[in-house]
């Protein structure tokens, strides 16, 4: 399926709609039973954006729990190895928990907790975002239900741990092919048919309205952050931005507040897995259409029934069919440029970075990094890129060491 | 092939003529296979059903519980896909021209063949109506308006979370029938008390004239009786769709058993038999 290219809108920020919608993508593709509780999310929501309180207790919390504001960190061997652009890292691995899913799940846990919900249920992936929500649920004592794919729960054993100490219930997720899609089915499965007193925290910036929107505003202090930071460093806004995608809430919360910014040139890394022409990859915007899944219309891996296809990545955060609405917009727009990078090169940046840098980053970043190694010696000295360190790879060791053959 | 016009409207005032509720069957076309599946389907008039469902397999039935979600793999990993689907009503009308067929599951699919292009497609091979659970009303207009065109109803969803200030939205561009899920979860899980869905079902009408099936938790033809006391029709899958799943082949090596079209049929009689006594 073609896409036309869309007209350049005036502002890339005004979106979405009164209905969720950034173009033709987003909206609210969910059953009727959930239709009054997204409804009642959307409504909190907006009460709670026009609370001053609400905010004020949201900066307490990033400020004192999670350790905002994380570093912008000059990556001077990495620059001086790769030759050109002077690269910099947001540094959101060192937020509590080791990654930027926290920045969203202390927002949405304040939420639920503005909307006297008891029970909190979440899918999770890569265990990033379960780990992000079950210790927001330890902090303030409320239950919580964290599906995961069967896949995953093998190849993220540490955080499956980490989300049990922390007194999640770890569900494993055994349809289709038990990762991060499975979990997200069965997540809705469970909210439908607890309407009453649960609250779904999503992890990503998708899902129904207003999700992908209020993810986005959860995590666009990254980039907010991002441009103070840079301002002090350099006195001038970054040239580039670079981030990987899955979902997309890390992108998208870097890259939120310079869409604007017409100069600044943006990339989001995209898991190209084994290579986009072996099939087994999880890039829905190179090698996707649009179409509708988990309460949204996005670009999605599917075949020409409409049957959504398996991803593969070597990443767990970013195995995922589809893509953040938004990011689909954007990829129409133009505004952003969405470009692959393979496991391999991914575990290749990931130990670049690693001896370089003395920083483990997560196999998501990684991929980052993999772009950021063919971008940066095309570039001059004083190119300023910034990459999302969004997630720290203790987590990932067992998988890395498997795929370079070292048995631990 | 000519299409007669208002096979629902047709059967929902028969059903009122002689004052009985009718019996929604559902099952996943294609399931375990096209052969079997047909079969099916075309003895399904005969044991009773009055209205048929036919679910269009997808990779991600969100709403469904395991039964159905297994129905699905199946029915893809035989091969079925959305032109096989039509191909198969098409074949079930050169001999049967009055039972409603009304095509239930997922929005994407559809949205992939093409909205115009299905509801084309869909309405030549013979089919009236649609229940589509991804795609509240907020989204529907993209859909409802070529199905409408082409002449078929797409059929409303009401719920227990469906409240008095949002039932009229539901119910303005609602055609065919109002399908009204009794719980609010998954098929094929829990069952509601039949005082919660005659309560239900009062609050709907004052909103709609329309015919009211109900469905969502009715597996036995003593559940369905209760429901037809109270509904216009009851809607029976998850035990259709899960003695299909106790007779087919498993992996065990065991082949489908030779009783499959004969238990199934046996089990909707039972359902009709229940659904045809509920008020006398």
């Amino acid at each position: 399926m073609t896409t036309s290219p869309i007209e350049k809108p005036n502002s890339f920020k005004a979106l979405p709609d009164s209905d969720g919608h950034f173009g033709i993508y987003g909206g609210r593709y969910v059953a009727e039973t959930l239709m009054p509780l997204i409804l009642s999310v959307e409504k909190a929501y907006d009460e709670a954006q026009a609370d001053p309180a609400f905010q004020a207790e949201l900066d307490d919390y990033l400020k004192h729990y999670v350790g905002r504001p994380s570093p912008l960190y000059h990556a001077r061997r990495l620059s001086e190895h790769l030759g050109g652009a002077k690269i910099y890292f947001k540094r959101d691995e060192l937020n509590h928990t080791g990654a930027h899913k926290i920045n969203n799940t202390m927002g949405q846990i304040l939420l639920a907790r503005r909307m006297g919900k008891e029970r909190i249920i979440a899918e999770t992936g890569a265990g990033q975002h379960g780990v992000a929500t079950a210790t927001v649920c330890a902090l303030f004592g409320m239950k919580c239900v964290v599906y995961m794919g069967e896949t995953d729960i093998a190849r993220q054993a540490p955080n499956v741990f980490r989300m049990k100490l922390l007194g999640a219930e770890v569900i494993p997720v055994t349809s289709g092919s038990g990762t991060l899609k499975d979990a997200m089915n069965e997540a809705l499965r469970d909210w439908v048919s607890n309407v009453d007193d649960t609250y779904y925290i999503i992890g990503t910036a998708a899902g129904p309205h207003p999700y992908p929107a209020m993810v986005r505003n959860f995590q666009k202090i990254i980039g907010e952050e991002v441009r103070q930071q840079m301002m002090e460093a350099e006195g001038r806004l970054p040239d580039s931005l670079i981030a990987c995608i899955g979902g997309g809430s890390n992108a998208i919360g870097l890259f939120y507040d310079f869409l604007d910014d017409e100069d600044v040139a943006i990339y989001a890394v995209e898991a190209a897995g084994k290579g986009i022409e072996t099939g087994e990859h999880a890039a829905s915007l190179s090698a996707g259409a649009p179409g509708v899944l988990h309460g949204n219309r996005t670009y999605l891996l599917q075949d020409d029934d409409g049957q959504i296809t398996e991803a593969h990545s070597i990443s767990a955060g970013l195995d995922y069919p589809g893509i953040g609405p938004e990011h689909s917009w954007l990829h129409d727009s133009g505004r952003v440029n969405y470009v692959p990078i393979t496991d391999d090169e991914a575990l290749e940046a990931f130990q670049l970075c690693t001896q370089l840098e003395g920083i483990i980053p997560a196999l998501e970043p990684s991929h980052a990094l993999a772009h950021v190694g063919k971008l940066a010696p095309t570039l001059p000295e004083d190119h300023l890129l910034v990459m999302n360190m969004c997630g720290r790879g203790d987590k990932d060791v067992f998988t890395v060491a498997e795929a370079l053959g070292v048995t631990l | 092939m000519s299409r007669k016009q208002g096979r629902l409207k047709a059967r929902f005032e028969q059903l009122a003529a002689e004052g009985r509720a009718g019996l929604v069957t559902f099952l996943t076309a294609g399931d375990p296979d096209r052969e079997m599946s047909s079969a099916i389907i075309e003895g399904l008039p005969e044991a009773g059903a009055d209205i048929i469902e036919l679910g269009m397999p997808f990779t991600d039935p969100m709403a469904d519980g395991p039964a159905i979600q297994a129905s699905s793999i199946r029915a893809l990993n035989a091969g079925q896909d959305m032109k096989a689907t039509l191909a198969m009503v098409k074949s079930f009308r050169e001999k049967d021209d009055d039972t409603p067929i009304v095509l239930m599951g997922y929005y994407n699919p559809i949205y992939i063949y093409g909205v115009d292009r299905f509801s084309e497609d869909a309405a030549n091979a013979g089919v009236d109506g649609l229940i589509i659970v991804d795609i509240p009303p907020e989204e529907d207009a993209e859909l409802r308006e070529p199905a409408n065109k082409a002449g078929i109803d797409l059929v409303r969803l009401t719920t227990p979370t469906s409240d008095e200030q949002r039932l009229p939205a539901l119910m303005e561009g609602a055609s065919g029938f109002i399908y009204y899920v009794s719980i609010a979860g998954v098929t094929g899980t829990k069952s509601a008390a039949s005082s919660n869905v005659a309560d239900a079902i009062t609050r709907i009408q004052k909103f709609s004239d329309l015919p009211i099936a109900v469905g969502f938790g009715i597996k036995t033809p003593e559940q369905a009786a209760e429901i037809a006391k109270v509904a216009d029709a009851a809607v029976v899958g998850s035990a259709i769709v899960q003695v299909i799943a106790d007779n087919v082949a498993n992996s065990d090596g065991i082949k489908d058993s030779p009783d499959l079209l004969k238990s199934v049929l046996k089990f909707v009689s039972e359902l009709a038999q229940g659904v045809r006594t509920a008020r006398s």
